[in-house]
């Protein structure tokens, strides 16, 4: 129980972690200041939850367990995020869209969660569901912007939709702990919101003029520890420090 | 890319009671895109609890070549101050 308990709340974490290195990989780097300022806003929103999260499972698993060795020190088959968030920055249009199919789950998601009987995450949660009702608000309004802009930009954000859309089935097949979890009251039985999830993306798809994809094929694994190719590279980057320089602090 | 945008400036209320000030500009597609944005730019160390945006080219402003007829008629009427109260203590944000 407690092991599951332990690994439910890596599948959650792991999800904002991975997607908030992605979003830090545009420090500098972003289309303009203001946009640039505003991903790496989120990805610091992320990496908050984030703590909190390890420092409970960090308790959970005692010994010398921290938030640090969680982060940074698990190999890739460990890390239980869904497989979308860790896809590259393609261009914008795959950053927002990435980002916009995750928002819309995981404020579903965290609604849920509030309600956790495990009051730890239930607080998280409620604490969290405010920095990603905007997140969801934010990437939601570039995808009707881009989507209904130019001919290009339209072009650009149906290619991302069409691309990432094989991603957006994991979010609703559950893992063992998944299942345990959400027997116990603790978890979230997801599939409980996939119908709204499908509502809720194809209102700014179609306010988008973008198509909904209709691709019976999608991609499972990130959950269970089998992750796409770009993970390692993500990694590796985000771990040099710790396997370099083993146990520093700021 | 951004050079396409229009200009947008920023005011920010830092809390409640008192006025809204500039601080600032910033580009944006649209006025809800430059809401964000200064959500995001300007108010991230919690400056602020109300934010307004206004597009640049909507503000009319005065010509520093007519400095010299708009402002310096005040500077020496001191009479026009209200320097000579004593305000209380308990009067804030005056």
């Amino acid at each position: 129980m407690k092991d599951q308990l332990y690994q439910y709340i890596l599948g959650i974490a792991d999800n904002s972690l991975i997607l908030g290195q992605r979003l830090g990989q545009l420090c500098g780097h972003g289309p303009s200041l203001e946009v640039d300022i505003a991903c790496t806003n989120i990805s610091l929103d992320l990496f908050g939850q984030v703590r909190s999260y390890y420092q409970y499972a960090a308790k959970l698993a005692g010994g010398d367990a921290s938030e640090d060795s969680i982060a940074f020190l698990r190999k890739e088959r460990e890390y239980r995020n869904v497989l979308l968030v860790e896809q590259p920055n393609t261009d914008f249009a795959y950053i927002i869209t990435r980002g916009f199919l995750f928002d819309v789950y995981h404020e579903l998601f965290l609604e849920r969660l509030m309600h956790s009987k495990d009051e730890t995450l239930a607080a998280i949660a409620a604490k969290s569901i405010k920095e990603v009702r905007y997140h969801r608000s934010f990437s939601s309004e570039w995808m009707k912007r881009m989507g209904a802009g130019t001919e290009e930009s339209h072009r650009r954000v149906q290619d991302a939709v069409d691309s990432l859309w094989r991603y957006t089935k994991e979010f609703f097949q559950p893992t063992e702990a998944e299942k345990a979890m959400a027997e116990a009251g603790i978890g979230v039985d997801t599939s409980s919101f996939k119908a709204t999830y499908d509502q809720h993306i194809a209102e700014v798809l179609q306010e988008a003029t973008i198509v909904v994809p209709t691709s019976p094929y999608f991609q499972r694994g990130g959950k269970e520890g089998v992750h796409t190719e770009h993970l390692g590279y993500l990694l590796s980057d985000m771990q040099y420090m710790q396997r370099t320089y083993p146990n520093m602090n700021w | 890319m951004s050079k396409n945008w229009p200009l947008f400036e920023v005011f920010v209320r830092s809390k409640n009671g008192l006025e809204h000030r500039h601080c600032g500009s910033l580009h944006a597609a649209d006025a809800t895109m430059a809401l964000q944005n200064a959500r995001d730019v300007y108010t991230r160390r919690s400056e602020g609890v109300s934010i307004w945006v206004v597009e640049s080219k909507n503000i009319t402003a005065s010509n520093p070549e007519h400095s010299e007829e708009f402002f310096e008629p005040a500077a020496d009427k001191i009479y026009r101050h209200p320097t000579f109260y004593d305000l209380p203590d308990e009067v804030k944000h005056m």
